[in-house]
């Protein structure tokens, strides 16, 4: 099965061209979206244990020989994160059942899901620079979509900007691309690499490299780039939201760490100090922010821009501690944000609000619910064995190896901060006075619950399994690490 | 023929930010589509130009344009096309909404702080 | 939006079928020379357009009455389709097949299974253009 690693990718755009044939018919979308979405994480698992087992795959479409053509290749890093995305975009389909509303779900919801996975797994799993930026313009444009679906007046408001400036990152995307092709004559990542390797790294290229930093920052929300977050993201609901946060961002953050690592791996004594000191920029900025606010969502999305902050600070410090530490990391928080952003989906749909201070004393009427917040915040914050720990204690490894001591222990004073501002969540509607509350049917509320208390053991299980999975890691850090064995793999004949 | 053709899109970047930084949001719209013509152009530049000879590759034949940069240039308008559409029907349906097309109105969070 | 302008509605009568017939002249041309389904698409939507413009909605919607999502996803369907018959015979993604074939009429015609493809593209970007123009115009 040559074809094998492109199966993630179609297998969501098949999907969606079918749901758009019957948009109206709301029963027949659920179905249809989770049988292709079950289709999907098993080819995933499929590509997973083949990248195991028979190593990187690569193919390059329509035949042509490697440089020339589009090559797709499928390491461990591509492969686990396109198995996570599927996975997370399963469970967030099925939550939506009971929370996104029947207008929405008219109006080609899923449909834009699907595009947006296709996007999504297309970016992971590309080889080819430029491809990577269609891959981006296909899940930018049904986030698009979806973002301002439902045409609330602050989802207008905010989709605006959110455009605007996604607008402006692809077209410097296309400026990058156009000078990298002009140094290096070909956009082959691989190939691009060896190039560079040959001619080694001038100006120009430390130049490329800002830009690409740049470019990808913007849609990866590192310091100072992120300023647009926050009000976009909270905008859309919660199912969306937990799209976005859970995955959009990540691809930003899986671009940097596969260019930086792939493309320029000879002077690291620039780009990767830039992106170090950007990155502990970043932690500090989601810090003041995540303590800041008083608004459940403002508070999570705040710690998507530190969790950001920490992946890419153990990608700056390019030893393989460091860059495991930052794969281990990169899969927990998609996992993690995915499950917390749907337990605030709950609690919002529980209280009717998303402010903290007219909410409280759940821990009476929903336990279940405070106990799961209670282990998903635990994780987050990377408490042994909860899934955050192992990641993080390998990044700060990372850290005092390449002697970046005043980095590492900025990481783990941002654990604590991290650890803070969710339970502050807990003490403010778990704890405390019973408030009056909206109140859902139980039908509802265990429809919304069930998806995200599974979502919250699967992230157990990714804690507690970490020796299953360290050779996942091992070896996708291994790549990183190592670009001539990524570079053998695509351009072998 | 680089130079003339950096000056340009020197030019069009320029414009693309003087429009982009106006308040009117049609304005920023064509900004946006200025910003993707002078991308557009800085790939024809950056591949190299070839005179007049064809974008065609066929064996024995040693005067030819790489055919590459047109290609990406075709994939980079048509998504660009696809994005600005979307923009402006967005930008459309935001200001039947919202009743401006200010962008200095359209600031603000209702967030609780 | 009621638009009485007898020589504008006469002239397009006429005009929609000559843009039509050319804009599926480009589309086949693009098999060699300068065209294809993006373009062919694009002109297609514009003589819709021009239709638009003489006549109002509610006479072209009598007049054309098609489903323009479903015209994007058939288009999707026919350009994915085509690309995934590779995966059939196990040969890597987009691999095209062609031949030429001595049909009657036409003679020695050179077929290719890139052009199913762009019959998608030729599809989707008429479907895409035509959903963008009526989601605005639609409103008056």
């Amino acid at each position: 099965m040559i074809n094998l690693l492109l199966f993630p990718v179609l297998i969501p755009f098949l999907t969606a061209m079918i749901l758009m044939f019957f948009p109206k018919k709301v029963h027949a979308q659920r179905t249809v979206v989770i049988i292709g979405l079950a289709g999907s994480v098993a080819a995933a698992v499929w590509l997973l244990a083949t990248v195991m087992t028979d190593g990187i795959q690569a193919v390059t479409l329509g035949s042509w020989p490697a440089p020339f053509g589009i090559t797709m290749v499928s390491d461990p890093l591509s492969a686990g994160l396109v198995l996570t995305s599927n996975l997370i975009t399963l469970f967030i389909a099925w939550y939506s059942f009971r929370s996104i509303g029947e207008g929405r779900e008219r109006h080609f919801y899923y449909p834009a899901m699907m595009f947006m996975l296709t996007g999504i797994n297309g970016a992971f799993t590309t080889g080819d620079i430029f491809n990577m930026f269609v891959f981006f313009e296909v899940l930018l444009m049904a986030s698009y979509v979806l973002i301002v679906l439902g045409g609330e007046k602050r989802q207008l408001r905010e989709s605006i900007k959110y455009i605007l400036v996604n607008v402006i990152s692809s077209a410097f995307f296309v400026t990058t691309v156009a000078m990298l092709y002009s140094v290096t004559g070909t956009l082959n990542m691989a190939d691009i690499s060896a190039k560079v390797s040959e001619i080694g790294q001038s100006g120009i290229l430390t130049v490329i490299a800002v830009m690409l930093i740049l470019v990808f920052g913007l849609k990866g929300a590192i310091f100072p780039l992120y300023f647009w977050l926050p009000g976009s993201y909270a905008a859309p609901p919660v199912p969306v939201l937990a799209l976005f946060g859970a995955l959009l961002t990540k691809v930003g953050v899986y671009s940097i760490t596969r260019t930086v690592t792939l493309l320029l791996p000879n002077d690291p004594g620039f780009t990767h100090e830039l992106l170090m000191v950007l990155a502990v920029l970043t932690i500090i900025a989601g810090c003041i922010g995540a303590l800041a606010y008083f608004d459940l969502k403002q508070i999570i999305i705040y710690n998507i821009i530190i969790a950001v902050g920490v992946i890419l600070f153990g990608v700056a410090q390019m030893n393989s501690a460091g860059l495991e530490g930052a794969v281990f990391y990169l899969i927990h928080d998609m996992l993690i944000k995915a499950a917390l952003f749907m337990l605030i989906g709950v609690i919002i749909a529980v209280t009717g609000t998303s402010n903290l201070r007219e909410m409280g004393g759940l821990m009476k009427t929903h336990p279940g619910l405070a106990w799961t917040w209670l282990i998903a915040a635990f994780g987050l914050a990377g408490i042994p064995p909860l899934s955050g720990f192992f990641g993080k204690l390998l990044i700060v490894e990372g850290a005092f190896e390449a002697d970046n001591l005043w980095g590492g222990v900025i990481i783990l004073a941002s654990s604590l901060v991290v650890l803070l501002s969710v339970i502050r969540i807990f003490i403010h509607a778990f704890w405390g006075e019973p408030q009056p509350i909206a109140g859902v049917s139980a039908k509802v509320y265990r429809s919304l619950f069930i998806p995200a208390a599974l979502l919250t053991a699967v992230t157990v299980f990714y804690g507690v399994g970490t020796e299953w999975l360290r050779p996942v890691m091992t070896d996708a850090a291994e790549i990183l690490h190592e670009p001539s064995i990524y570079i053998d793999a695509v351009l072998k004949e | 023929m680089e130079i003339i053709m950096s000056v340009i899109i020197g030019f069009l970047f320029a414009g693309a930010v003087y429009l982009m930084l106006s308040r009117s949001l049609l304005r920023v719209i064509i900004g946006t589509g200025l910003l993707s013509h002078g991308a557009h152009l800085l790939i024809l530049t950056m591949g190299g130009f070839g005179g007049d000879a064809p974008p065609v590759l066929t064996d024995g034949v040693t005067d030819f344009v790489d055919p590459l940069p047109q290609a990406l240039i075709l994939t980079a308008i048509v998504i660009s096309f696809g994005v600005t559409a979307f923009f402006l029907v967005m930008a459309y349906r935001a200001y039947q909404e919202l009743e401006t097309d200010n962008m200095k109105l359209l600031k603000g969070n209702d967030e609780y702080d | 939006m009621k638009n009485s302008d007898v020589i504008i509605q006469t002239t397009t009568k006429v005009v929609f079928f000559m843009i039509f017939l050319f804009s599926i002249h480009i589309f086949f041309a693009g098999h060699y020379t300068p065209g294809g389904g993006f373009v062919g698409g694009l002109l297609t939507a514009s003589a819709i357009v021009l239709l638009l413009l003489a006549f109002d909605i509610q006479t072209v919607r009598k007049a054309l009455p098609f489903n323009y999502t479903v015209i994007i996803a058939i288009g999707l369907l026919l350009a994915l389709g085509t690309a995934s018959a590779s995966i059939l015979f196990d040969v890597p993604f987009f691999t095209h097949a062609y031949d030429d074939f001595r049909l009657p009429l036409f003679g020695l015609t050179s077929l290719h299974s890139a052009m199913m493809f762009d019959l998608g593209v030729y599809l989707v970007v008429v479907g895409a253009t035509m959903t963008i123009i009526l989601s605005i115009g639609s409103d008056d």
